[in-house]
């Protein structure tokens, strides 16, 4: 096809922005906010300037929009060597261990300091029954800095009145940011509804990257963020496979649905290496609504059978042991879901959470201990808590078991594996492949001097898209941003020589980033509808071509995550002409602009993950995914990460294999 | 769904500096329609129901109706926040109604001094382990072995 550029003959051209800043945020998440926290202290007084870049509004942007029920990643009384051991065990072998108790030994502190600015922590009540956040602070209990006992609904996790969550951590954020500000000159270093588009490499350090490039999504003003020091949080892919909901309902994905790959993106056209991006998170949840079925496991003690109430992780262990022992017997998220599977293909679906079971369980031993009237009572609290669960974070799904007429106490309800995302804070590690530190004996592979930087000197990784060392979660993606602001600031003080400056003009940019404005402008009144155009592709094709194919191909829902060699290899030929149409995206307005490059990003994401699929030669996570030619999980061979490096000058890719170290013993 | 925005209600804040829902959609997906001056989800497939511009809304003017490829017509979840707490309404298609009141925060408003009482960073200590309030309260971070 031949190439076109922009030379704003038919969209209007944007004013330019330029902002030079030291430390440049890109994300507004849990991660990047843990970073402006963090780096604004260490700035203090030095005449840092440090500038947050957001493509939604602070308060509700990220994983954490909606607001959450539980923290996660807290470690109180345990140790951080215990929950390297348990982020292994789920993620089937490999991680980076160094950067998991890096993370371990931190968190706390996020955590803490959440507590003091305000989030309701439920505490254990004298009785032993829990106490919300309100009931804690009525009854005088301490913070959990000055031992405070939480609630644990399992070993990692505690309870929260987390409705505002994220609101409470973008105020201490923004107060940081702030205080920065107003330490260098009060000019405006916080950007919200600017969405970065690039990472442009240095003119004269052809390793490292000098600006950040993006849009307003409100008005007609590109910015050009110079920098000497990046920390890029911008999370992980979702909506990148065909979801299960057809039309409305794609919304409801599990994860945020504007999490577009944008992390992956950025960082991997920049050259920085990527790891275990092979791997992928397929959680088992609610059916449809995708509401967490976390505290009905492990608080409420609930299970899941098939539809006959059968144990599905039980009947299926034998079978499943067979090709992937010793990771089958330790019931990983991946394997209880291929044992969940199992049943479904074979017609025992479907698959019930027995709330009616644990609610009646519960009910019977409270009037037990407590008798008839206070029993009621405490049943009916744990009923609100239930409610709570979704209507701290996933609102829809209570919507849904109303407009189902489903009552816990008296049906069960269904859960299903869901379509595949792309992430590396929760349950999956596919990111890039950072530098650790370097006091924890870990190989010299490991670890190159500044802590969550990536392999492009100056561009530090933090939350959804640090490789290898899942299981974050939101205190721990706080946590590690706070980690990486710091390390970025050292590196950028060691580097105080540094003046970043890029070849490509502002024009340039504009006409690069405006180009799917021009190519509409241009071409849209050749068909009588807009909608259907032959000169160009809408950003709702793209990704939906882009969904169908990740989905037939790379092991979406459609063949039960199965794939291959020859399937792997067609699927890629589709996605490489799908790369190429998207020279032709074609926006009508700044909210169109966006998702093209969006789903520009979902794209890039999608060829790394289905060329680590490729390499890898095994099936590392049943169900998650599976090489219909490589069925077993093969330890001799594979044990090991797999990182990528993309050039994208030549659009190619190198794929290698990198040793993994065990750190902490069995 | 989709969030939608009840037509008489809606001002489409014309006595604020900017339209509350427009500001606060996480996904970009509220906008006003200027000659109405009513706002609107422009991308209903797009919405993940995180309910922040129902939550936000000066005039209650936005609810969600559940997604259609899989809910049934009839139920919905209205919540009333205020500074401190939150109030639920869950509606069943059947009728039934559930109310919970749970908190949200136990700070005020815009009242996080975020260093308060915190110590200054130690730049002598920028590449060691530990965050500047851990290394300012002397706490040394653990290691593996």
């Amino acid at each position: 096809m031949e190439k076109e550029t922009c030379t704003f003959s038919f969209c209007q051209k944007p004013e330019v922005v330029e902002v030079e800043t030291d430390l440049l945020l890109i994300g507004g998440g849990m991660a990047c906010c843990g970073a402006a926290y963090e780096a604004a202290r260490w700035a203090k007084g030095k005449n840092i300037k440090i500038t947050m870049v957001d493509k939604a509004a602070t308060d509700r942007s990220g994983a954490v929009a909606m607001g959450l029920s539980a923290i996660n990643t807290y470690m109180g009384e345990n140790d951080p060597k215990d929950y390297v051991k348990m982020v292994r065990g789920d993620l089937m072998g490999i991680i980076r261990e160094d950067l998991v108790y890096d993370l371990g030994r931190h968190v706390d502190d996020s955590v803490h300091l959440f507590e003091e600015w305000g989030l309701p922590i439920w505490k254990k009540g004298d009785d032993g029954f829990s106490l919300d956040g309100f009931q804690a602070r009525d009854a005088g209990k301490k913070l959990l800095k000055d031992g405070g006992e939480p609630v644990r609904s399992g070993k990692w996790q505690i309870m929260i009145n987390g409705e505002s969550y994220k609101v409470i951590v973008a105020e201490a954020a923004k107060k940081a940011l702030e205080i920065n500000r107003n330490e260098n000159g009060g000019v405006q270093n916080h950007f919200e509804r600017v969405f970065i588009v690039k990472l442009y490499k240095d003119a004269n350090d052809p390793k490292r990257v000098a600006a950040a490039a993006g849009f307003s999504v409100r008005e007609n003003k590109i910015y050009i963020f110079k920098a000497k020091v990046m920390i890029n949080a911008s999370g992980g892919a979702v909506n990148v496979f065909r979801p299960r909901s057809t039309q409305e309902g794609q919304g409801r994905a599990w994860y945020p649905v504007w999490n577009s790959g944008s992390g992956y993106a950025l960082g991997l056209q920049a050259g920085a290496e990527l790891t275990m991006m092979e791997n992928r998170f397929v959680p088992a949840r609610f059916k449809d609504g995708y509401g967490p079925v976390g505290a009905w496991f492990l608080f409420f003690k609930a299970k899941a059978t098939n539809s006959l109430g059968e144990d599905y992780c039980a009947t299926n262990l034998e079978e499943t042991k067979k090709l992937y022992s010793p990771y089958a017997e330790k019931l990983g998220t991946a394997i209880r879901n291929h044992m969940m599977m199992m049943d479904m293909k074979a017609g025992k679906g479907p698959i019930l959470m027995n709330t009616h079971h644990a609610m009646a369980a519960i009910n019977a031993t409270f009037k037990e201990k407590l008798g008839e009237k206070e029993g009621a009572k405490k049943v009916k609290h744990l009923e609100a808590e239930a409610w709570e669960d979704f209507l701290d974070m996933a609102i829809g799904q209570a919507g849904l078991w109303a407009c189902k007429n489903v009552e816990p106490d008296k049906v069960p309800s269904e859960i299903m594996p869901t379509e595949p995302y792309l992430l590396g804070s929760h349950a999956g590690c596919a990111g890039f492949w950072c530098s650790g530190p370097d006091d924890l004996g870990a190989p010299d592979h490991y670890h190159w001097g500044y802590n969550r930087m990536s392999t492009v000197p100056g561009l530090f990784m933090c939350g959804d898209i640090c490789g290898a060392s899942g299981h974050k979660f939101s205190s721990g993606s706080h946590a590690e941003g706070r980690i990486a602001a710091k390390a970025a600031l050292a590196f950028m003080m060691d580097n105080s020589s540094y003046k970043p400056a890029i070849k490509e003009t502002a024009d340039q940019i504009a006409a690069d980033l405006y180009f799917p404005f021009e190519t509409y402008e241009k071409y849209k009144t050749v068909s009588t509808d807009p909608a259907i155009n032959p000169h160009y592709i809408r950003p709702k094709m793209l990704q939906t071509r882009l969904q169908k194919i990740s989905d037939e191909y790379f092991g979406g829902i459609s063949t039960w995550y199965m794939t291959s060699k020859t399937m792997l290899d067609e699927g890629l030929k589709l996605l490489e002409m799908l790369k190429e149409d998207a020279a032709l995206m074609g926006a009508s307005n700044l909210h169109e602009l966006m998702r093209c490059w969006e789903n520009y990003h979902r794209i890039l994401s999608v060829e790394a993950h289905a060329r680590h699929i490729l390499f890898r030669e095994e099936t590392r996570y049943p169900g998650y995914y599976y090489r219909g030619d490589f069925l077993a999980i093969n330890d001799a061979d594979w044990k090991c990460f797999v990182n990528s490096k993309y050039d994208v000058t030549t659009n190619t890719w190198e794929m290698k294999k990198v040793p993994y170290a065990q750190l902490v013993a069995d | 769904m989709p969030s939608f925005v009840i037509t008489e209600k809606c001002d489409g804040c014309k006595a604020q500096d900017k339209t509350a829902c427009q500001y606060i959609c996480p996904n970009d997906l509220m906008t006003l329609n200027r000659d109405l001056m009513k706002a609107y989800n422009q991308e209903p497939e797009q919405c993940w129901e995180c309910y922040n511009c129902v939550k936000i809304c000066p005039q209650q003017a936005i609810e969600v109706r559940a997604y259609q490829d899989f809910a049934p017509l009839g139920g919905n979840v209205i919540p009333m926040r205020g500074t401190d707490s939150i109030m639920w309404t869950i509606k069943f298609r059947n009728g039934v109604l559930k109310r919970f009141k749970f908190p949200i925060r136990l700070t005020a408003e815009g009242s996080v001094d975020p260093y308060a009482g915190k110590p200054e960073a130690d730049m002598s200590k920028i590449k060691q382990p530990g965050f500047f309030t851990h290394q300012g309260a002397g706490k040394t971070m653990p290691v593996m072995k």
